[in-house]
């Protein structure tokens, strides 16, 4: 059998998974962001820190984002819109899914490449249409896979991803969120 | 063998009234009894399920002791201490053949749904004409649950079925009955030591199938058809609203795809092993439709619906065995049937020993290994 790589340490995860079985505590993480505002609808939200495996966690280093509007909507555009983040975790959640059951089922891959489009009607938001809801509408990714596969296993590796997608599931099912004021 | 109620008791009161068997008759098999009527193909009604078994209750012997309630076991010695509703026993050894389906499952958020909406489970289903006048919403698209929105569609009701992860069948494939396949391509006799992932083979719903006279498919296009709108999973309860969840169209790609790589299973093995000639040709059957759009929303107190059936699945009921082998989601502890506990057995629980362990004619080959391992271990301890 050819050995096939796809730079996913899978056999890690399929242990974390035997030794979690029976240690639900130390599966409970927390993921942390902290925002600042900057000036008009422009914020930087920086993220290094959480929690997991039962203690206190780090990235190698701090990741700052920009979010902003667009010229259109008469702003200044230093960065991506908040609902645009949400498609960069989406892609990269699935693009992640694809590789790791790809590597689990042998597959080796040469090119995976994804497009995202989040329909959007901006009524809601601006409250010109109390119909209109404030989010998408909905959302289309379209997969361009390049690997050693037929098309129903390519098609397979797709659907297994967003069956075991953290994103895919908080954008599908509806999650509860609590704002307070500290 | 102590039996609560009367014998077939769950066919006698846990099933609706138009229920058939999925299975076909000639797959009706018990050690030593068969179906042997004039419909080998067909599916038995609930009132010929209660005779078939009664019947092999008489012939087979069975010191069946009816109207006796197990009401708790207990470790005692080197044995078990049962106690049940007309006095204790005990014995050296327990087999645990109590069902896998005492319970009806229902997801904690039932509680959220406005009074105004009657919920019921498939144990308290008779039929469409018991139900309160208007729209009903299914939850559950398995074998359960495609059947009742099918019926309660028929009776000219509107009907929403709310769909999560399923299992897509054909009713006949290449002319044979789907079941013919599993049991003829072995499929169904794959041992619960060879499955790649047991856990998740016995967490699998029922398929999407109905026994009925006309042996039609019973998948989600036909429902669908018949103007029954399909709905995600139910996900949440929020103001009086039931949440879908957005993943419908994956959850058919799963399904379909899963249909796809079984039929292509059965393709091989008809080839391998020279049948090719005694069935029809390959098939391939039309992907799943996706509506558009899909509601995710639906206000529970607008009387859209005035009814819930909970379609969701059953789970075993252990509150009478009081040894430490269930474990912390309210599973029996057990390799292949045998529990934890020294003498203590099971039989009848999904994929035990084989795929097929859960359906009438699948406890025969699981019995005789579970009982020859019982076998072995009363007289070592004697
Ligand atoms: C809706 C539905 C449809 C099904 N359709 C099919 C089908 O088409 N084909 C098929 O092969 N299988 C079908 N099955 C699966 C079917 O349940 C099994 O095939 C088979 O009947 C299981 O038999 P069993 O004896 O293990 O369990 P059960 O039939 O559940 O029998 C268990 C018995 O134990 C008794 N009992 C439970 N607890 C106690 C206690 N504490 N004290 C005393 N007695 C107790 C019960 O009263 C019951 O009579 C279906 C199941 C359901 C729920």
């Amino acid at each position: 059998m050819t050995t096939i790589d796809n730079g996913v340490n899978v056999q890690a995860l399929l242990d974390a998974r035997e030794v979690l079985k029976g240690a639900p505590e130390a599966a409970k993480f927390t993921w942390r962001a902290s925002s600042k505002w900057q000036n008009g609808v422009h914020s930087t939200t920086s993220i290094q820190n959480f929690f997991g495996l039962g203690q206190e966690q780090s990235h190698k280093s701090e990741t700052v984002f920009t979010a902003d509007h667009p010229e259109v909507f008469a702003a200044e555009d230093n960065g991506i819109t908040p609902i645009e983040y949400l498609l960069v975790g989406l892609a990269s959640c699935l693009t992640a899914g694809v590789a790791s059951v790809a590597q689990n089922r042998g597959i080796q891959l040469r090119s995976v490449e994804s497009t995202v489009e989040g329909n959007h009607d901006i009524r809601g938001i601006l409250g010109a249409d109390s119909d209109v809801r404030n989010g998408f509408n909905d959302i289309k990714v379209t997969f361009t896979i390049d690997a050693d596969a037929s098309k129903e296993d390519i098609e397979a590796l797709v659907a297994q991803s967003q069956k075991r997608s953290a994103v895919f599931d908080a954008l599908t099912n509806p999650t509860n969120v609590t704002v307070d004021v500290a | 063998m102590l039996e609560r109620g009367e014998v077939a008791n769950s066919w006698r009161r846990e099933r609706w009234d138009s229920l058939r068997l999925l299975t076909p008759n000639w797959q009706s098999r018990l050690p030593g009894h068969h179906y042997q009527g004039p419909d080998p193909d067909g599916y038995m009604t609930m009132g010929e399920v209660v005779e078939f078994i009664e019947r092999f209750a008489t012939v087979s012997g069975a010191p069946v002791r009816t109207g006796t309630n197990v009401t708790s076991v207990r470790r005692a010695g080197d044995g078990y201490q049962v106690t049940t509703s007309s006095g204790a026993i005990s014995c050296r050894s327990v087999v645990i053949a109590s069902g896998a389906c005492n319970r009806p499952v229902v997801p904690p958020f039932a509680g959220a749904v406005p009074s105004s909406v009657t919920q019921i489970t498939p144990f308290d289903y008779r039929g469409p004409d018991r139900l309160p006048e208007g729209g009903v919403l299914v939850v559950g698209a398995s074998a359960t649950g495609v059947q009742l929105a099918a019926e309660l569609r028929r009776s000219g009701r509107p009907v929403i079925l709310s769909v999560g992860e399923h299992v897509r069948l054909p009713r006949l494939y290449r002319g044979r009955d789907v079941l013919w396949w599993m049991d003829a391509s072995g499929v169904w006799d794959q041992r619960h030591d060879e499955v790649d992932d047991l856990a998740r083979a016995r967490r699998l719903p029922s398929p999407q199938l109905a026994g009925t006279p006309g042996r039609g498919t019973l998948d989600l296009n036909v429902l669908a058809a018949m103007g029954v709108e399909l709905v995600g999973r139910w996900a949440a309860v929020s103001d009086g609203r039931a949440l879908f969840s957005g993943g419908l169209r994956n959850v058919f790609s799963l399904a379909d795809l899963k249909m796809g790589r079984l039929l292509d299973t059965f393709d091989e093995w008809a080839r391998a092993h020279g049948r090719d000639a005694d069935v029809g040709p390959p098939e391939r059957f039309a992907p799943t439709r996706v509506p558009e759009p899909a509601r995710w929303r639906l206000d529970l107190s607008s009387g859209e619906i005035r009814t819930i059936v909970w379609a969701t699945g059953f789970r075993p009921d252990y509150g009478w065995l009081e040894v430490p082998v269930v474990d912390e989601k309210g599973r029996l502890r057990h390799e292949g049937g045998v529990v934890g506990g020294p003498g203590l057995y099971a039989l009848g629980l999904p994929v035990l020993r084989r795929r097929k362990s859960t359906f009438i004619h699948g406890v025969e080959d699981d019995a005789r290994e579970v009982v020859g391992h019982l076998a072995r271990h009363l007289p070592v301890r004697r």
